[in-house]
């Protein structure tokens, strides 16, 4: 049987190199691609002729828009609106590459540390600058916890910067390690599955009701985990936009 | 002692950390059910910072258990 860390290898569909980097058009691409594509068809169709009382399609997405509304709302304030279209695209992108990716056979991109750090890396940088930009020099206040002791400086603020900086890395282990082992594990009680029940079909059927059960749960963890990501996101906006406040 | 064995006895021992992330995911909807008892009301406002909190103490001991995939499939 194949090793359950054969579902993540990255093969080339299109060889491309630019001088000695390798850009190719991979698989992982591939379902970056098709969950773009999945979620413009969702979003455009489902608003294509909007009615004041929505259809079944139309409710759905106005459901995703209202989640994501609520949730800039509530841990940005009306500072947040302008960054709200990102905060959108951000967390459909992820949930539909984690539902997606529970598809038999298919490729789950936020499996791969690469991306995850990726998008964690941009939305770093870009708070950091947006911050700056708005607070000035200002923004560094955000290293000492508002009306904590001023002697107690030399001790928090190497604290606070690690703390600040581990950000991006949490942020995205977060979501690769979950991706990950979750789909490792459903690939080792697969292989109970089919080790016992290719032999026995009684005994096959315990661990594939165990399967049934941890795909719901992995059902579950793909939507969570795009939300925390997404809410994780709002809240380092917070901290850089409004300061402590 | 062998390198392959060492490989596999300090991936086991990063594997531990999950213990705390059972731990603290326990605490948390523990808490939460007993709070959410006391006052019906006020439960559904905190289910995000419930699911936040969930994720935050999952993701520690992730950490644990990515220790040990890179002990064992990266060195």
């Amino acid at each position: 049987m194949a090793s359950p860390l054969k579902q993540f290898t990255i093969e080339p569909i299109l060889d491309l190199n630019i001088g000695e980097t390798d850009i190719s058009f991979t698989n992982s691409s591939l379902w970056m691609v098709i969950t773009a594509l999945v979620l413009i068809i969702f979003v455009a169709v489902g608003t294509r002729r909007s009615s004041i009382v929505p259809g079944r399609w139309q409710s759905a997405v106005e459901y995703f828009y209202q989640v994501v509304a609520d949730m800039v709302r509530d841990n940005v304030g009306s500072g947040g609106r302008p960054y709200f279209p990102f905060i959108f695209a951000l967390f459909m992108f992820i949930l539909f590459g984690n539902l997606l990716g529970l598809i038999p056979g298919s490729f789950t991109f936020t499996s791969h540390l690469a991306v995850t750090f990726a998008m964690a890396a941009f939305i770093f940088i870009g708070v950091t600058l947006i911050g700056i930009f708005t607070h000035g020099l200002k923004f560094f206040s955000l290293f000492f916890p508002h009306g904590a002791p001023i002697v107690s400086a030399p001790v928090l603020i190497p604290i606070e910067i690690i703390s600040y900086f581990s950000r991006p890395i949490s942020l995205s282990v977060r979501l690769f390690a979950n991706m990950t082992v979750g789909h490792v594990l459903l690939k080792v009680i697969g292989g109970g599955v089919v080790a016992l029940g290719s032999f026995y079909i009684l005994p096959g059927i315990v661990p594939f009701m165990a399967l049934v059960a941890i795909t719901i749960l992995e059902v579950m963890i793909a939507v969570i985990q795009a939300y925390v990501f997404a809410i994780l996101t709002c809240i380092y906006l917070n901290d850089a936009l409004n300061l402590h406040h | 002692m062998e390198l392959e064995a060492a490989k596999m006895i300090g991936a086991g021992l990063a594997a531990i950390a999950l213990a705390g992330a059972g731990v603290g995911i326990g605490i948390i909807f523990g808490n939460y059910l007993s709070g959410a008892m006391r006052n019906p009301s006020a439960a559904q406002k905190q289910f995000p910072n419930l699911l936040l909190g969930f994720a935050l103490a999952e993701a520690t001991g992730l950490f644990g258990l990515v220790i040990a995939l890179i002990i064992l499939f990266a060195f």
